[in-house]
């Protein structure tokens, strides 16, 4: 059974911090996480995130609310019970269009604004009642958080890295058994 | 960082292409007015005069734009496009020149020169109620008008300029002092651009059709001013990043730039449907002949300007890596600044030129050549009159390693 410890860099500074993830990965070592007060710029790429995908998210909501705004407006104003727009012919739906902009607009704009803060609620699990995943309750004041899971030998490679670089404390929080893969 | 690259020198090359692009819009006015006649004789080469004014009122209101978006910055207290801040100050130095041809153009039009501005021959409020019931409005109140918005634009840029190198000759500028002068100036701009804006493009630009009124036309007219700015200012940047000048715009800026063009498009396609909306909606025939003379004489003018300033920007703009693409953000500006250009064509012609249009030209072309020529000829040279990096100023270092 493989075993991996829990280690917490906690550093007083952004700065330092940075550094230590970027030696970090260049010697090969995966950064789980990151926890931070408030947003760091260019963070993401130095720990290895990937690129979010909520964008491609965005534009599938978006024309969801398009689609679904214009089916409406077509049923109720054009098939159903055809509505005269300022008087002008009604007898399909391009005739009247400048009418039916704004409408659609607001729809795709509803779509994509409420589908993306859903989807970011749902994927991070950030639902009422949901318990705090920070690991240490100071990164949501003034410190930052280097999260690793590491083998032993990684460990004391990390270890150096992290005190090298400025980590005010690190710290080991037990181990993690791994169910090896049959 | 490499230091001889902060102090632009104009490359012979560009410096060539401008005189050649005057000489090709020279030679092409002068054409222009001996072949821009017709058998109306009221006529009186209305679509070269109106060509002139469209070319400079574009032009200026580049520059114009440029300097509403460095006040903005200021009064905002922005950092993030400090390091860009000497390519905008390039941008508002053509303000004085562009403001000098309209000048020209109103007093050639006030001598009865040409027949632009109908409101400007006395005889004919003598016989339109309408027009007679607006001369207080204009008349000698719209030459002081005129005369004041220059004055107020000129001084407004060339002060933020003069506080921007000041600052950077000295040493160290300790309380910011040059920074904050700018910020209140920047903020002041701010409230007379928001009036002048709107009451400038009234004046000038919807005082061609004066029968005809829209409380929305300053703002639109103000957006696509925008725009041109944006489009202007980021194509000047990554040219000047092609040639190895501005090392320290980070690519995160330009992307920030290229969400400008971006949304800004969409402020222009905002208003210009608000303002057409309205109009089809309501259905009055004084309001409504405005887009009846474009719809009959200009369809396929009019879908071109809504396509290429609309959907084009959309769709080439809308990810990410199209906005950090520099070959793309030049492909997609290009056009969006010719598009912008035959917008302020289709806000002048109908109203001067009317069912005598025959089209888009080499006459058209031809006079954008020349005021093309004459802003890259000053804006290149004004970005060589200081250093291409700002050195006095609060918030430089967040700007330069601005990420997102």
């Amino acid at each position: 059974m493989a075993t991996k410890q829990i280690i917490h860099g906690v550093f007083g500074d952004e700065v330092p911090m940075m550094e230590a993830c970027k030696k970090l990965r260049a010697s090969g070592i995966r950064v789980k996480d990151v926890f931070s007060p408030f947003p760091v710029h260019g963070l993401d790429p130095v720990i290895g995130v990937p690129r979010t995908r909520l964008a491609i998210c965005a534009f599938i909501y978006g024309i969801t609310g398009t689609s679904l705004a214009t089916l409406m407006m077509w049923y109720m104003q054009i098939h159903d019970w055809p509505a005269d727009i300022g008087g002008k012919p009604n007898w399909a739906y391009y005739f009247n269009i400048p009418a039916f902009i704004p409408i659609t607009f607001e729809s795709t704009v509803f779509c994509a604004a409420h589908g993306m803060a859903l989807t970011y609620l749902l994927r991070c699990w950030l639902v009422p009642g949901a318990k705090a995943k920070n690991p240490d309750p100071r990164t949501t004041d003034d410190k930052f958080l280097v999260y690793l899971e590491l083998n032993d030998e990684q460990a004391k490679k990390a270890d150096a890295i992290l005190k090298d670089n400025g980590a005010e404390e690190v710290n080991y929080k037990g181990t993690l058994y791994i169910e090896p893969a049959y | 960082m490499n230091t001889d690259k902060l102090q632009f020198t104009v490359p012979p090359k560009a410096k060539m292409a401008s005189f050649i692009l005057m000489a090709i819009g020279l030679i092409s006015i002068i054409a222009m007015f001996m072949m821009d006649t017709n058998e109306d004789p009221e006529y009186n080469h209305n679509r070269a005069w109106s060509n002139i004014f469209s070319s400079a009122f574009f032009f200026m209101g580049i520059s114009l734009a440029a300097a509403f978006f460095l006040g903005l910055q200021y009064a905002a207290e922005a950092g993030w496009a400090t390091t860009i801040k000497r390519v905008m100050e390039a941008v508002t130095m053509y303000l004085p020149w562009g403001l000098s041809f309209l000048m020209l153009f109103f007093i050639v039009s006030q001598l009865h020169l040409n027949h632009f501005y109908v409101w400007m021959d006395p005889t004919v409020a003598e016989h339109d109620p309408i027009v007679a019931s607006k001369m207080g409005y204009f008349g000698a109140f719209w030459w002081i008008r005129t005369v004041l918005y220059m004055i107020a634009w000129i001084w407004f840029t060339f002060k933020l300029r003069k506080n921007s190198i000041d600052a950077d000759k000295l040493d160290i500028d300790v309380n910011n002092s040059y920074h904050w002068k700018n910020v209140k100036l920047g903020a002041w701009f701010m409230v007379v651009f928001g009036v002048t804006s709107s009451t400038s493009a009234w004046d000038w630009l919807l005082s061609i059709d004066i029968h005809w009124f829209s409380t929305l036309y300053g703002w639109y007219a103000f957006s696509g001013m925008w725009i041109s700015a944006m489009v202007t200012i980021t194509m000047l940047i990554v040219w000047l990043k092609k040639l190895g000048y501005l090392d320290f715009v980070t690519e995160s800026t330009v992307h920030d730039m290229g969400k400008w063009m971006f949304a800004i498009s969409f402020l222009w396609t905002y208003l210009y449907f608000s303002q057409f909306m309205l109009i089809w909606y309501s259905d009055i025939p004084e309001e409504v002949i405005y887009f009846q003379t474009r719809w009959e004489s200009y369809k396929a003018l009019m879908w071109t300007v809504l396509f290429v300033n609309f959907a084009f920007p959309m769709v080439m703009l809308m990810s990410r890596d199209s906005k950090r693409n520099f070959f793309f953000l030049i492909f997609v500006g290009t056009i969006i600044l010719v598009g912008h250009f035959l917008d302020v064509i289709m806000m002048v012609m109908p109203g001067t030129v009317g069912h005598h249009w025959t089209g888009l030209s080499w006459m058209e072309f031809g006079t954008f050549f020349f005021f093309l020529g004459l802003f890259i000829y000053v804006v290149l040279n004004a970005l060589t009159k200081a250093p291409l990096r700002v050195k006095n100023h609060p918030y430089i270092n967040e700007s330069l390693h601005h990420s997102i």
